[in-house]
């Protein structure tokens, strides 16, 4: 380091404190005490009016651990959203390839194709789906134009992860792609030279080396589908529960914040569990 | 270029996955143009008559502004508020610098639904509610850490020979943030403007936590019209918000390289 970089600076401290104060304060106001309140939250009593009441409490956090109503949000939540990722991973990873080895204005365009939807309101995105998986969208006017029978491709878990397979690609293309940069194109012409079949090559070379961007993408697409809730709202209809779907309804339509809350811990307790997990993996791959 | 060739097989398969990745963007095109008065794909006649009528529907155009205010309002603040913080991170590196940005861009970490119950449930006993101001925190909770990490990036990669060479020449300190700094970190200002703005004129988890039928933001105006009926209205918005959203991409990527910011 130059010397110039680490020489004391003049009434450093206060200058430090003074220009950190304003982001510090959004900081505190807007993320430390609500997160702090909303673990106290769940501890609250929620009378049987619906009223609200200071204490401590654990009747609701009862109430999540034994109705099982509660366990199959949880199970559904989970099951839904790993297999939302495996998805995205199957349709990512195609692009994500074509991608480290093009080069050039074309790579440029092909980024900014990857970028755009990430840019774009998931509102518009779903309003999109919605236009192709509808009963008189595109998919059902070809299916029935055909002579088949409609199908039902909305209001059902099917819309759902379809939606948002397609919503997370964005995340998962850039978290393949960041994990691609061990992929050296030598190894793959040395394994060609001598003779393995190109699928031998997938999998024994490619597969292997791109471990680590497979498992940030995984981690980053689980985590976002378990809290995701516009798409499963409006392509669900309110017939798919899900976990985050169910914290805006009890926030915002029963108004039970206890039960809300304490559903948010349990998605924050989901999220540390895929982190122990994804933290595992990378220690087995690497 | 030592590259390896693309097979077709891989370039098939990539194409294919564009067009699922693209399909819904695309779709909203033609059904803006739709004569149907509900969604249907394809329609069963072409007008036009869509894109006044969004103008001609009050609650739009009302949320179309209060977004576009509190987009301003928000990229503002923040590059006021994070300017000097990543200043101070970056170049007077105070003891636990690394702690202080970590607890800085935290909100990031955590899932929108759960920040946005959170907010709302301390907001609510402050009167905050369904007011611009408690919009503006709000957005500002999840804009801050963007703003934040890209404006240390940039600072973080100057050269801090020109900034020393101004300093012994008898420049002030300030002078030589003002002078020296200040510019050669353009590309940086120019893309947390870009996303600050991008990202409160697209937020929606926080923003429906936030809002009631006194003040709402366009994407919660939207969500709420579609979840009601899905009428060619909101395709003739959609195709409007996908061409601003590529305008500022074109602008930034003009000035700065949009693709930088996103992988290095």
């Amino acid at each position: 380091m130059p010397a110039a970089v680490a020489k004391p600076r003049r009434n450093g401290l206060a200058l430090v404190i003074a220009l950190i104060a304003p982001i510090a304060l959004v900081n505190a106001f807007g993320f430390l005490a609500p997160v702090l309140n909303l673990a106290r939250m769940s501890f609250y009593e929620v009378e049987p009016t619906g009223t609200m009441r200071e204490a401590f409490s654990l009747a609701t956090w009862g109430k999540v651990i034994a109705d099982t109503f509660y366990a199959e949000l949880i199970v559904n939540s989970i099951t839904v959203s790993l297999g939302i990722t495996l998805l995205t991973l199957i349709c990512s990873y195609p692009i994500a390839l074509y991608l480290h080895r093009s080069s050039g204005t074309w790579r440029t365009i092909l980024l900014v194709l990857v970028i755009s939807p990430l840019l774009t309101s998931a509102v518009v995105r779903t309003y999109g789906w919605i236009a192709i998986l509808s009963e008189n969208g595109l998919v059902n006017n070809l299916v029935s134009g055909l002579g088949l029978e409609r199908l039902r491709l909305m209001f059902n878990k099917t819309g759902v992860v379809i939606g948002l397979t397609e919503i997370l690609m964005p995340y998962m293309i850039l978290a393949l792609l960041a994990g691609f940069g061990r992929l050296d194109p030598r190894v793959e012409e040395a394994a060609s030279t001598l003779g393995a079949p190109p699928f031998t090559i997938f999998r024994r070379i490619i597969l292997p080396l791109t471990m680590p961007g497979i498992a940030l993408g995984c981690l980053l697409c689980f985590v976002l589908a378990v809290s995701s809730f516009i798409t499963p709202k409006l392509l669900g209809g309110g017939r798919v529960f899900l976990l985050a779907t169910e914290i805006y309804d009890q926030a915002i339509v029963t108004l039970n914040w206890p039960l809300a809350a304490s559903l948010s811990i349990l998605v924050l307790v989901i999220f540390g569990a895929a982190l122990v997990l994804y933290t595992r993996a990378l220690r087995a791959i690497l | 270029m030592d590259e390896r060739p693309v097979s077709p097989a891989l370039k098939l398969l990539a194409f294919l996955m564009f067009a699922f990745l693209l399909a819904p963007l695309i779709v909203v095109v033609p059904i803006s143009f739709s004569g149907d008065s509900y969604m249907m794909f394809p329609p069963s006649s072409w007008s036009v008559k869509w894109y006044p009528a969004i103008f001609l529907d009050g609650k739009m155009t009302a949320a179309f502004w209060t977004s576009l205010l509190l987009a301003c309002a928000v990229t503002v603040l923040c590059l006021v508020i994070a300017l000097p913080a990543a200043f101070a991170l970056v170049r007077l590196r105070p003891r636990g610098a690394e702690a202080l940005s970590s607890l800085f861009t935290a909100p990031l970490l955590l899932p929108t639904i759960v920040l946005g119950l959170a907010i709302l449930i301390v907001f609510a006993r402050y009167g905050l509610l369904a007011t611009f101001p408690g919009l503006v925190a709000a957005h500002l909770v999840v804009t801050l850490p963007y703003a934040l990490r890209v404006l240390a990036t940039a600072l973080s990669t100057l050269p801090i020979a020109v900034e020393e060479a101004a300093s012994t020449l008898g420049a002030s300190p300030f002078t030589v943030f003002r002078r020296i700094t200040l510019p050669m970190m353009k590309s940086g200002l120019i893309g947390t403007t870009a996303l600050c703005f991008l990202v409160s004129f697209d937020e929606v988890v926080l923003s429906l936590f936030m809002t009631g039928p006194r003040i709402q933001t366009l994407p919660v105006a939207m969500y709420h019209h579609v979840e009601q009926q899905a009428d060619p209205l909101v395709a003739a918005l959609s195709v409007l918000l996908v061409v601003l959203t590529l305008l500022v991409v074109l602008v930034v990527d003009r000035t700065s390289g949009l693709a930088k910011t996103f992988v290095k």
